[in-house]
């Protein structure tokens, strides 16, 4: 049986580890190759750098950052933000980083995924979705992109089924209005989704308690947990979280 | 010096990182020259099976050869199915046959590919997971897997819904279907232990 795997998430921006809350307000956590080190050696089971400014000038900071970071990180690492060719992915890939997450390109581009899934296997395509509670369809989300900030009329379920049929094999699901605030995960998002897919879904945005990783397990469905704020700022350990989550049963790797 | 073997494909170079970063020593090579003098080889787990076998091209002599004369050789993921008869994949394909069986896909049981932390139990005395006690999780991420048909090579076995071949061994031939470049501390001391196995054989 596969354990349920602890995602540190490293938010990168001019070169420095990042975060916010509803994906503004950001503070430092440190830098990005260090952090990355820390977390192999201290038991995380996968780790995911974004590139959060995303612009033509950071591409070739963030290929030298995956550079440094695969000399020094002994676990599978995923890289995103501003990923818009197969191109891009295979250099990603090449220097380093075993997944590759897409997301506002992929909206624009359906094709991108299946692209990119024939060419290096859907176990290197990571379908990232920023979600947001629809105002208007209650118990729905609408896909929003560009880092949040354009929100969309597509249906994360909906977009998240999709994008399992064109070949990702892993969703990234953020929860914008859970972000940052340490208030819990978004399970009845998380249910949505997991419910509709087979692909493992990574819950993401709103952790702050041992329990809220564990509920966001059981009760939304999640194959892996995602934080940020907790770890980066010395709230639990890797360790902390993987024994408490034992204890409650779970199969974590330890 | 071990040499990891470089099929020009994908990132081949992590596995050499992770050497490194243990204080081996370690190069990058298809060269039969540098094969003949390596204390070790490694088959990295990148590619699709044909694709590796096909890369390997004039290497595959001297890895044989290699194996014959008594030098430790590690498969990795695809690199530990390449040690096999023949495969499937996209196949048929035939392997370097260095250990009797065939590579098949996994079972539908559970999602294929099989990727993830997954619990191996380890076998007591086998030098290649010295120091690691009586199970631990390494890192998978595979389609298919090795059906072993020499008696006593497989070492260990993962359960994702049926049982998969996890390792093998033959004399100095060690295959691992996870990837110990990719498994943390625990992944990194099978390399270790790889290494000190090279080591001790020079002695």
């Amino acid at each position: 049986m596969l354990t349920k795997r602890i995602i540190p998430c490293l938010d990168v921006k001019d070169n420095r580890v990042v975060k916010g809350v509803n994906f503004l307000n950001l503070r430092d956590a440190g830098d990005p190759v260090e952090l990355g080190a820390l977390y192999s050696d201290s038991g995380a089971d996968e780790l995911v750098f974004l590139d959060i400014t995303a612009t033509i000038r950071s591409r070739k900071t963030i290929v030298d950052m995956v550079k440094r970071v695969a000399e020094n990180v002994f676990i599978p690492f995923t890289v995103g933000g501003g990923i818009r060719s197969v191109e891009q992915i295979d250099e990603l890939l090449r220097s380093g980083a075993e997944k590759a997450s897409v997301n506002t390109a992929a909206v624009q581009n359906p094709d991108l995924i299946s692209e990119a899934a024939k060419r290096f296997g859907n176990q290197c395509v990571v379908l990232a979705i920023d979600a947001r509670r629809s105002k208007t369809r209650p118990g729905h989300w609408q896909v929003c992109v560009k880092a949040g900030s354009e929100p969309t009329d597509i249906d994360v379920v909906e977009w998240a089924k999709r994008g399992e049929d064109l070949g990702a094999g892993e969703i990234l699901l953020t929860s914008m209005d859970a972000d940052g605030t340490k208030a819990g995960y978004d399970n009845a998002l998380n249910k949505a989704v997991s419910d509709a897919v087979n692909i493992p879904v990574i819950a993401s945005g709103g952790a702050g308690t041992l329990d809220h990783l564990y509920d966001a397990v059981v009760e939304g469905g999640a194959d892996a947990v995602l934080m940020a704020s907790i770890t980066h700022f010395g709230n639990y350990t890797i360790t902390q979280m993987k024994e408490y989550l034992r204890d409650r049963g779970l199969p974590m790797n330890l | 010096m071990i040499v990891v073997i470089d099929y020009s494909v994908g990132n081949v170079e992590s596995v050499c990182k992770a050497f490194r970063h243990i204080g081996c020593e370690a190069e990058l090579s298809r060269d039969p020259a540098r094969i003949a003098k390596a204390s070790g080889l490694v088959l990295p787990g990148v590619a699709a099976f044909g694709y590796a076998m096909e890369a390997l091209g004039d290497a595959a002599e001297p890895v044989k050869e290699a194996a014959e004369s008594g030098k430790p050789i590690l498969g990795i993921c695809v690199g530990h199915q390449l040690l096999f008869d023949e495969s499937t994949e996209y196949g048929p394909h035939k392997g370097l046959g260095l250990i009797r069986g065939c590579v098949v896909p996994v079972p539908p049981v559970q999602t294929v590919p099989h990727m993830g932390w997954n619990l191996v139990e380890l076998p007591e005395g086998m030098g290649l997971f010295a120091g690691l006690g009586p199970a631990k999780h390494f890192y998978f991420a595979h389609s298919y897997h090795a059906e072993v048909s020499d008696p006593q090579a497989t070492t260990a076995r993962v359960d994702y819904g049926s049982l998969l071949t996890a390792s093998v061994q033959k004399g100095n031939i060690f295959g691992v279907q996870f990837h110990p470049e990719k498994s943390s501390r625990q992944g990194l001391q099978v390399l270790k232990n790889f290494h000190a196995l090279c080591v001790e054989r020079e002695a």
